[in-house]
């Protein structure tokens, strides 16, 4: 099946097939076991699992909350990308830096971080209390969470993309007496939005699945602040393999759906990018 | 171009299209102000926060909780997992990247698409799939019984989830590095008649070691730090299938706050040096390239 046109360079068959190997046994197999065990449950309880209304609740706030996060990753990540390729100031390095945290850090260390600083007593929790805002195990403290967890997606992704842009356009707006803004609205936005739009939806995606540093600031209350992971959890932990089985394979048609998505936005801004770089 | 347009950039010195091109300085302290103010609340403000609590107990406590024989079962743990998980990825990695960036074949974008998969998948699955295939209810659940070999609620089930998790991300450096790189000096090694192995070990490792350096930091920090997929296949046994993070976990949730903290800031640390490591490696790499 594979031709290998490159014959002078050794241990094609060797590393490609160890590769595949490694894949199918690590990860093809035991997924592929989610689907089987999803196809094997009777049509009713597999829709009784999922569409219940503790279900149905999770889904609502596990995407709302993740859209939320990554709305708010997109106008801070683009802003912070900005100001980290744009301006020099002092400390920059070290901000540029600390957008990788969110990598870095353990999601149960962020989670109980982020619990104790938005509790009431917390750093955070008693500045927002007086203003009758609760943070803490509430979904406004799951959006604040996920929000932490996407953040280097779309600094990251941006980053790179105005790092690269060409700043003739942006000077001949310039030169034609185009403000600053107008130059960002119709110069700057339109070669950046394909960035901004990946960056963004991966932020999406780990957010739709993230469990670490969400299940210490939810106060896991059932139709209230559960998400989506969380009840695969619970119904684990009930030995209800059934009903975890089903709403995982949602979750993960889901994920799957959005992973091409992103890959055919990747491939649009590549053309974009390529496309503006070939302009005269 | 118009004419007017054209005369307008004429009657302008070039000072002023240079001009044009920057943000007016009230706009940019605002900006600058609003970027630091969203991180200082959202990156600085947390890591600070962790090592508050950490010694909120006092230092007696902070040292108690690090020294206590289960955090050191479980500090051991984690590092028995990364030593399988870390290396049994990179290997792939480096197998993975060798095919992909080195040879033309069908179905190289699909592979490449699967290698990313376990990235789209959310960690409580990764640990759920596992339990399926091991479990006791799972496909091979009764010969494991029969055989009395344990793979979930055990370290087999820790490690096979953890490397599962980190699975793409050697793979994820090396296929763009390797691609860049090109593939003349180990044409040229094999035409001088270097066997594969001595091509491998003089050319390839060394052009690829910062790479591969790059992929082992990342690859060790995602290790160490897993928790939803350990916490699914653990089933939190004290002292013998507890890794860090889960050890933070039962901490926090037993109300030792400055214990849990206490354990959480040796994560914290870790989170730290990979930073550091990551941005060093990465100065290294561009200039390395520039070279």
């Amino acid at each position: 099946m594979a031709s290998n046109r490159n014959s002078v360079l050794p241990g094609f068959g060797l590393t490609l097939g160890f590769s595949i190997l490694y894949l199918s046994l690590l990860v093809l197999i035991p997924l592929s076991v989610l689907f089987f065990r999803s196809a094997s449950l009777p049509l009713e309880d597999f829709a009784a699992a999922v569409l219940s209304p503790r279900a149905l609740a999770a889904y609502e706030l596990s995407f709302g909350a993740s859209l939320a996060a990554a709305a708010l990753n997109a106008v801070f990540g683009l802003l912070l990308a900005w100001v980290l390729t744009r301006y020099r100031f002092p400390g920059r390095d070290v901000v540029d830096a600390f957008v990788d945290l969110p990598f870095a850090l353990p999601t149960a260390v962020a989670g109980i971080t982020l619990t104790t600083l938005l509790a009431k007593n917390g750093w955070l929790g008693q500045i927002l209390e007086p203003l009758g805002i609760q943070a803490a195990y509430t979904p406004l403290g799951v959006t604040l969470a996920l929000t932490f967890i996407g953040l280097p997606f779309v600094v990251r992704t941006v980053q790179p993309v105005l790092e690269d842009l060409e700043s003739e356009a942006e000077e001949a707006a310039a030169s034609l007496g185009a403000g600053r803004l107008q130059t960002f609205l119709r110069v700057l936005f339109p070669a950046l939005w394909p960035a901004l739009v990946t960056g963004s939806a991966l932020a999406f995606a780990r957010a739709l699945g993230e469990y670490g540093s969400v299940v210490f600031i939810s106060g896991n209350m059932p139709l209230r602040t559960e998400i989506v992971p969380l009840l695969i959890v619970t119904k684990l932990e009930q030995y209800d393999y059934a009903g975890a089985t089903a709403i995982a394979t949602v979750m993960l048609v889901a994920s799957f759906a959005l992973l091409l998505a992103i890959n055919a936005l990747q491939a649009v801004g590549r053309k974009r990018l390529a496309g503006a770089g070939a302009a005269p | 171009m118009t004419t007017a347009a054209l005369n307008e950039i004429q009657s302008h010195p070039s000072g002023s299209v240079r001009a044009g091109l920057q943000d007016p300085p009230l706009v940019r302290a605002a900006l600058v102000a609003l970027a630091l103010g969203f991180a200082a609340l959202f990156l600085l403000l947390p890591l600070a926060a962790v090592f508050a609590e950490a010694f909120s107990g006092g230092l007696s406590v902070y040292w108690n909780a690090i020294r206590d024989p289960i955090a050191a079962k479980a500090i051991e743990l984690t590092l028995i997992v990364a030593a399988v998980s870390v290396p049994a990825n990179a290997i792939f990695g480096v197998a993975a990247a060798w095919a992909i960036a080195r040879f033309e074949f069908r179905g190289k974008s699909l592979l490449v698409t699967l290698i990313d998969l376990p990235f789209a998948v959310s960690p409580v699955i990764s640990g759920l799939i596992f339990v399926l295939l091991f479990g006791a209810q799972g496909v091979f659940g009764l010969w494991l019984v029969a055989h009395g070999v344990k793979i979930i609620f055990a370290v087999p089930g820790i490690v096979l989830a953890t490397t599962f998790i980190t699975f793409p991300f050697m793979a994820r450096e090396l296929i763009p590095l390797m691609q860049e790189q090109g593939s003349e000096e180990e044409e040229a090694a094999i035409s001088l008649g270097a066997s594969g192995w001595q091509m491998f070990r003089r050319v390839t490792l060394p052009n690829i070691r910062l790479g591969l350096l790059y992929g082992v930091v990342l690859l060790n920090a995602r290790a160490m730090g897993e928790f939803g997929a350990v916490s699914v296949v653990s089933g939190h046994i004290r002292g013998l299938t507890n890794t860090v993070p889960l050890h933070v976990e039962i901490l926090y949730n037993e109300y030792q706050s400055a214990a849990a903290f206490a354990v959480a800031s040796l994560l914290a640390l870790l989170a730290l040096v990979t930073l550091v490591a990551k941005r060093a490696l990465e100065w290294r790499i561009r200039q390395e390239t520039r070279a």
